[in-house]
């Protein structure tokens, strides 16, 4: 008995190598069919290749203009000519010939761009097909120079940073809250999470939506939402129901996966030339992003944790504004700005999902706990406060 | 998002930065273009190369020009010969002692090249964009014989004095894939014409290339008080060959067929007289039968630089309907015959292009190269 079951377990196995190669192999051969026979030459009716060409960045320095494109053709896409302002300029492709699908090359006109003034691009394909790109303002590139990079350090820092350093200040006020104080305080922060989700998701499918086609834009950011939601509740529950800390620094990384979609946007608007950083924008991201630091000092107000931990969540949650500033403005395209906003937002719901959880067993109420005044009331501050100070950064 | 703080933050710094490229971009052009020409075959890469590795007067244009080359020997037709490739037909003698020329056209879909690495689905008469330039003498009897060999029925509308059954609209001479039909009508009145497609949609099939000059030559003797003038205009006499004589068809492709042209040129393709300016010799005069048949743009027109120039519209008189302009303006079908001379001038390069500079900037605008005689 004990000699015979190896062997069945060995011939079971490779029956079942056996009926693993089957579907292989058999699409195997109708590859092989469809290429030798072109039984589909049949729907070959002369019409010309689709073409498609994002224009996924665009650099302005003093050598001119350089973009990098996108091709997303049923064939190789060649780049015959391109025009700005409807005038035709020389230009160089690296690397020369044909686009493949998927794949991207630079294009550079050594054309004497105009500060502050709008310039419209025109690529031209061999066969007579344009694709536009609009350069609402010229602005140069921002270049990963030291002092560049300080200066969108700084943006971030008082974007990201700062506000939440702030709202972390408030810990020992918070402290003395009572029972509904308490509950006013998490759901408050559950309705600054539920605008940021929003406002978020609302971002990141306009940004899939001007990527290239092959990135599958709306899909990818909805998916890549969804799994950064499910990942990061298997995490957190593995050791139970986060609380206390744990909770305050899953807050901390949802918000700072926000804060690095965001820098991203910003980063590559303001490298578009589509973006002015004023004082006024600035201060505004700052004051909306206080109640950050409130949600995240609101499930550790019955705990003293040491100092170095409220500077670890406010980098945790402000840093990642500054690297999605310095990426966002020196090398992302549109389809990772949307993949960082979606990953945020899923972390924003599992964050939202504890939260409201902790608020539940907080109060030893069920889901009525959500209709109380205090927590009605926490929730529509939250959301309010984050409208009213969002009108100050859209534009 | 807004603007109102960037500039504060830009500063002075990047204000610097758009005027050095400002600067330097028309300074790094020889060399890109260079670059992305290698990638091109075609016939005169060597002519254009030259043109481009020099800064001379044509680059004051600077980078803006398209890149590369057309391969002509594959199109099976050259801007710079069309210019001087008139289509004079077979000659015979009638038993009334007229003279008889025959002319023999076919309709036939090709892919063309009319810019470079842009290939244009065309309809063309004989191969070519434009057609043949047809040359006659007043008072000749022609006869077209016109073969549709394409995939859409075709016809040759004339602009001359014919019969109705001649005119080629449909119900008369509109042929269709397969058949052929012969125009038959006399030689009148003399001056710069053009012929065209009248199928319906006729925007589409003129559009597609099907256009071309016709020229008919006045008859010295039926104008004996302008004998002089008359002889110099007919084609194959001594007086006429004291003229350098040219054939510019004013012509625009909209590959996208969004209805808005992409590329315009004189003889099809853009900027082909910027990369091989067109060769005066300085003494002799020059004459242009200039014909606009440009599509979607209400108008066209012609502007020689450093000149002047003396114009006969539609080329129907022998005495100048402008004279002393640099600049005349056509709708489509309208042409007329320029006279001019460099004579006096000191060689170089003599810019020419339509002062719509939309027109210009993208692709209609070219270069005589002003030339002593050759000892």
């Amino acid at each position: 008995m004990n000699e015979t079951l190896p062997r069945t377990a060995i011939r079971a196995a490779r029956t079942n190598l056996v009926w693993l190669a089957l579907p292989l192999i058999a699409f195997a051969v109708a590859v092989v069919w469809l290429v030798t026979t072109d039984p589909l030459s049949g729907f070959r009716n002369g019409a010309p290749p689709v073409e498609n060409l994002t224009f996924e960045r665009t650099v302005l320095d003093d050598s001119g203009l350089r973009l990098l494109v996108r091709a997303g053709g049923s064939e190789p896409m060649t780049v015959a000519q391109v025009q700005v302002d409807d005038a035709y300029w020389q230009f160089t492709q690296d690397p020369p010939g044909p686009i493949a699908r998927g794949r991207t090359a630079w294009l550079a006109l050594p054309f004497p761009w105009m500060l502050g003034e709008a310039h419209a691009l025109k690529v031209v394909t061999n066969t007579g097909t344009t694709f536009t790109h609009e350069i609402a303002v010229a602005v140069p590139t921002p270049q990963a120079t030291a002092g560049q990079l300080r200066l969108q350090a700084l943006v971030g820092l008082i974007v990201g940073i700062v506000p939440v350093a702030v709202g972390l200040m408030f810990y020992p006020v918070l402290r003395g809250v009572g029972r509904s104080g308490m509950a006013f305080l998490l759901s408050l922060t559950i309705g600054l999470l539920a605008f940021l989700l929003v406002d978020a998701s609302a971002e990141a499918l306009e940004l899939a939506s001007e990527a290239a086609a092959i990135f599958q834009g709306p899909v990818m950011v909805v998916l890549a939402g969804i799994g950064s939601f499910l990942l990061l509740m298997a995490v957190g529950r593995r050791g139970g129901v986060p609380t206390g800390l744990a909770l305050a620094t899953y807050i901390a990384l949802g918000i700072g996966l926000h804060n690095l979609g965001e820098g991203l946007a910003i980063g590559a608007a303001f490298a578009a030339g589509s973006a002015g950083l004023g004082t006024f924008l600035v201060l505004g991201f700052a004051l909306h992003n206080v109640t950050e630091g409130i949600g995240i000092a609101a499930p550790i107000l019955k705990q003293r944790p040491p100092l170095w931990t409220f500077v670890g969540l406010t980098l945790l949650a402000g840093g990642p504004a500054v690297l999605g500033m310095w990426l966002g403005s020196l090398a992302a395209s549109a389809q990772w700005s949307a993949l960082a906003l979606a990953v945020g937002a899923g972390a924003i719901l599992q964050v939202i999902v504890e939260v409201g959880a902790y608020l539940m067993r907080q109060s030893g109420k069920r889901l009525e706990v959500f209709l109380t005044p205090p927590v009605m009331g926490g929730l529509a501050a939250g959301v309010g406060f984050m409208y009213l100070t969002a009108a100050l950064v859209k534009i | 998002m807004g603007k109102s703080g960037k500039q504060d933050m830009l500063g002075r710094r990047s204000l610097l930065m758009g005027g050095l490229a400002a600067a330097g971009g028309t300074a790094i052009c020889a060399g890109a273009a260079l670059a992305q020409q290698a990638s091109h075959g075609g016939g005169h890469r060597m002519a254009a190369s030259d043109a481009m590795a020099a800064p001379m007067p044509s680059m004051g244009h600077g980078a803006m020009i398209t890149v590369g080359d057309v391969d002509s020997a594959a199109n099976g037709f050259d801007p710079t010969d069309m210019l001087t490739d008139w289509d004079t037909g077979t000659v015979t003698t009638l038993p009334d002692g007229r003279t008889l020329r025959t002319f023999e056209m076919t309709a036939e879909d090709r892919e063309i090249e009319i810019a470079p690495g842009i290939r244009f689905p065309a309809w063309t008469y004989n191969g070519r964009v434009p057609g043949p330039a047809l040359r006659a003498k007043e008072g000749e009897r022609l006869k077209i014989v016109f073969r549709n060999y394409a995939s859409h029925p075709h016809s040759i509308h004339f602009h001359g004095i014919h019969a109705a059954r001649m005119d080629g609209v449909p119900g008369a001479g509109m042929v269709d894939p397969g058949d052929e039909f012969v125009y038959e009508f006399d030689a009148k009145p003399f001056g710069c014409h053009l012929y065209h497609c009248h199928a319906m949609p006729l925007r589409r099939h003129i559009h597609k290339g099907m256009y071309g000059a016709f020229v008919i030559d006045p008859d010295p003797e039926r104008h004996p008080d302008q004998i002089d003038v008359a002889r110099s205009r007919l084609f194959g006499t001594p007086e006429n060959a004291g003229w350098q004589e040219l054939v510019m068809v004013m012509n625009a492709f909209d590959t996208n067929f969004d209805a808005e042209n992409e590329f315009y040129a004189v003889n099809t393709v853009a900027h082909a007289f910027m990369k091989r300016p067109i060769r005066i010799v300085k003494e002799k005069p020059v004459r242009i039968y200039l014909v606009n048949v440009i599509e979607f743009d209400p108008i066209n027109s012609f502007h020689l630089h450093a000149n002047f120039f003396d114009y006969y519209e539609q080329g129907t008189t022998l005495t100048p309907t402008l004279k002393t302009v640099d600049l005349i303006t056509q709708c489509q079908a309208q042409r007329g015959i320029l006279e001019f001379t460099f004579a006096e001038h000191e060689p170089g390069l003599y810019m020419f292009h339509p002062h719509q500079t939309e027109f210009t900037e993208l692709g209609w605008v070219g270069m005589f190269d002003v030339v002593e005689a050759l000892a």
